[in-house]
Formats: C-alpha cells, structure tokens, sequence
C-alpha cells in the first residue's frame, strides 16, 4: 500500500503543472469544494485547481510523505494541530472557515426510529457505520459524543468503520447498516436516500481549519484560494452547501 | 508484537483458505467442461468466467453490492427468506476473493484439461470405465500439476485481495479486516509503525507462499 501511496503522489506531481493549484480537502467538503474550484478558477484565469480529497488522517500523511498540496482544509483542528507539530504548515496561514454539525442517519426507509443515542441499544440496529476513528475527523467526533453519552460500549460491537465520512454515508444510503455518523452536510448530499435522526452535541465544535502548506508548488494561488474561502462569495458556496460561518 | 495483526493475519489466511478451497471445485469444474465439451455460447461464457481477472476489483465490489447487498436482488432474497447477510461479514469477503481469483483456476485447469490426451480418456472408457471413474482416475491425475499450479496462484491473489473485499466486507477489525486492508488502513491514519509490522508479515507470508509452490511443484514433476 506504499506502493499506492507514492504511486499516487508520482501522479500528483506529474499531472500538476506550474499554473495548478492542488487543494487536499476532507471528503466532507466534496460537493462545496468541486463548486466553489471553477468559480475560482473563473475569477483567476490561468489558474486550475486540482483537488484531492480523502478523510483528513489520509491527506495528512500523503502532505508529510511530501505530496505537493498547496491548501490543506481538514475536518477537525486536531488534524492540523499535527500537521503544525510536523511543521509542514506556513506559520501564520491557518484559519477557520466553516463550521458543521455531527448527525445521526438512518436510511430513508428504515424500520427503526432512533430518538435519543440510547436507541442504538435496540437489538434491531445491528449495525451502525462511522469513520474510523483512528483516521477519520468525523469517526472521532462520534466515538467522543459516544463516549460523553457513555454508550461507546455499546456501538463499538456494532461498528462497520469506513475510510472516510462518504463511505460511512454510502452504507447509510444502501440500507446496509441501520444507522450511521455523518456531518448534516452529508445528510443533505443524499437526502433522498437517507433522513437525519437528530444531530449531537460534541465536546469541541466542529470547526474546519484550512493553511498553506509548506513548500506547496504554488504558494500565490494558494494564497489566493484561502482567501476566497474567507470572503463572502466563498462563503456563499459554503452555505449553499449546508456548512455555517466560522 | 501488535495481536491485532496476528488476527488480521489469520483472517486473511482463513478468508483466502475457503475461497481457494471453493475456487478448486468451481474452477476445475469449469475448466473441465469447457475443455471438453462442445456447446453454442462457449467463448462467450469462457470470457465472461475470466473477466473477474480483467475488471478492476472496484467494478467487481460494486456489482457484488449491488447483487449481494441487503436491497441486491440476491441479497434481499437471501435476507428476508434465509436471514442470512453478506455485506460486512468474513463470508463476503470470501465470496470477493473467491471471484477475483476464479480465473486463475478456471484458466489453468482448462489448459490442464486440453493437454490431456482424449484418446486416455477413451481407452479407459473402452476397457469399462463409466464417466465418472475416467475423470477421477484419468483426467484429473493428468491435469493436476498444472491445475495446482493455477490454485497455488489463486491462494496468492485470494490473500492479497483488496479492493472488492473492502467494498463488500468493509474494515471491522478482527471480522473483516485483512492484512491487505489493515497496511490500507494504518498508512491512511499515518501509523507507519503498524504499516511497517503489517508489510513484514505479509512480505514473509507472501514469500513463504511462493516458496511452498515451488516445492510442491518440484515434488511433482
């Protein structure tokens, strides 16, 4: 699986060219993201973004094994607090520019009603999808508020762990499982196929931060693109997509 | 050392194990009748018995969802009549390996088989055997170097399956994670140590795989 990793990052740095952007996003910022790349590319002509996105975990350590990235959006502070401590970060660049909610969805037409977290005791939820809390923000944020409600015992049996928050939505949406932790941005990317329980408090709000990264290709742009993150247009796309204001 | 790679290791070789020792009786099976048998529509199902081989193991994973899976056509049936599910169980995971590897035996034994002469075949028909009894004392003796071959190789493909297995059994640690989805999943989180632990013993399982086939396949020849 290195093998896939750095063959990944070959492509990375090959397909990239001077005037390409690249922009590592958490998979929750999907749909926003691939909006909100033409209307900048359209306000900076010449300049393409590329844009790669993966669990938070996983763009961390593609940018440490030295992907050329350029921005770095994450789903949690956490993640870029690491990144900080390996120093792949340009000091001063970091900024929050969202901020979500953690929900709890059932397919559409799914027999059992969930009202309160208790409920996931329920014999009939046999099976309750959500990222991998060791490498998936949105997998962390549900074991914490699991943990606060004291019933992680409870789910950990039950658990089908995915790679990234989309996976986790996926099984949702396919009925495979009978419930499932998304982010409500999620939700509403499948609203027809999944419906929203209710959402959960956490421990630490869900807060997306975005920085430069170090020695990323196209630092200009890069600088660019973060600002249009912040400004009020970026933030239009954003909260077309369901994401609040930081 | 890390226990939960040792599970991961003995569920992938369980995983690999059932879906070799499927894919022996499947593939010869296959490969017999297409080696000997003549019927309308024969290239076509050869083709379509080796395309697990050529798809990528995401197409493979997609159409075992969409066919297996609790609303699958197959899976549906199978859950409100039988109870049983297959999505997220080390049952799928065979079932994924199973089909990614078929080919490997299906191709070999029917090489295997249209290597072997059909006149041995007759002669043993001729002197009273029933059908049967040919295959099993002519046929399959002949054929079996080379469909060994072909299921050693199999039992390789089958441990290392990554893609359809996780689209279909997912990564539930001690159910349904596999070495291969288990490098997958440290090198994701950025846990070299455990990535590093989890190559090693794959690498020597891998090695001592080829190293077994080649003996076998002195013994025998």
């Amino acid at each position: 699986m290195k093998m896939l990793l750095s063959f990944a990052l070959m492509a990375v740095s090959l397909g990239a060219q001077s005037a390409d952007l690249t922009v590592s996003a958490a998979a929750s910022l999907t749909n926003a993201f691939k909006a909100l790349a033409p209307a900048f590319e359209a306000r900076n002509p010449g300049t393409r973004v590329l844009l790669n996105f993966a669990a938070s975990d996983a763009l961390l350590a593609q940018i440490a094994k030295g992907a050329p990235v350029d921005v770095f959006a994450s789903a949690d502070q956490e993640t870029l607090d690491r990144a900080q401590a390996q120093q792949l970060l340009v000091a001063g660049s970091r900024r929050d520019f969202a901020i979500n909610a953690l929900v709890l969805i059932t397919p559409i037409d799914g027999a059992v009603q969930l009202a309160t977290l208790a409920d996931l005791r329920h014999p009939e939820v046999k099976r309750i999808a959500l990222g991998k809390p060791e490498g998936v923000p949105a997998g962390r944020y549900a074991k914490g508020a699991l943990e606060a409600a004291k019933l992680w015992q409870v789910v950990e049996p039950k658990a089908v762990y995915a790679t990234n928050v989309r996976q986790a939505l996926d099984y949702v949406a396919r009925g495979e499982v009978e419930a499932g932790f998304v982010y409500a941005t999620d939700a509403a990317v499948q609203k027809g196929r999944v419906k929203v329980a209710f959402s959960l408090p956490t421990a630490v709000p869900i807060r997306y931060p975005v920085a430069l990264v170090a020695g990323g290709p196209n630092a200009e742009a890069a600088r660019k693109f973060v600002d249009y993150l912040l400004s009020p247009a970026g933030q239009a796309v954003l909260a077309k997509y369901g994401f609040q204001k930081p | 050392m890390d226990s939960s790679a040792w599970i991961a290791l003995a569920l992938s070789l369980k995983v690999a194990g059932c879906a070799t020792g499927l894919n022996l009786i499947l593939g010869m099976a296959a490969g017999f009748v297409l080696a000997r048998k003549r019927f309308p529509g024969r290239d076509l199902l050869d083709a379509a018995l080796t395309l697990p081989m050529v798809l990528p193991p995401t197409v493979l994973g997609y159409y075992l969802l969409v066919v297996i899976g609790k609303r699958g056509w197959l899976g549906s049936w199978l859950y409100e009549t039988l109870g049983i599910n297959l999505i997220f169980t080390w049952q799928g995971a065979v079932i994924a390996a199973t089909l990614v590897a078929f080919p490997l035996v299906h191709k070999a034994a029917r090489a295997a088989f249209e290597n072997v002469d059909p006149q041995l075949e007759n002669a043993a028909r001729v002197l009273g055997l029933g059908e049967w009894a040919v295959f099993f004392r002519v046929s399959l003796p002949m054929a079996w170097n080379g469909i060994l071959a072909g299921v050693l190789l199999a039992f390789a493909r089958a441990l290392g399956e990554f893609g359809a297995t996780l689209m279909v059994a997912g990564s539930i640690p001690g159910k349904t994670q596999t070495l291969s989805i288990a490098v997958y999943e440290a090198v994701q989180a950025g846990q070299d140590s455990t990535a590093n632990t989890l190559v090693l013993i794959t690498s020597i399982v891998c090695v001592a795989v080829l190293l077994s086939a080649g003996r076998l396949s002195k013994a025998r020849t």
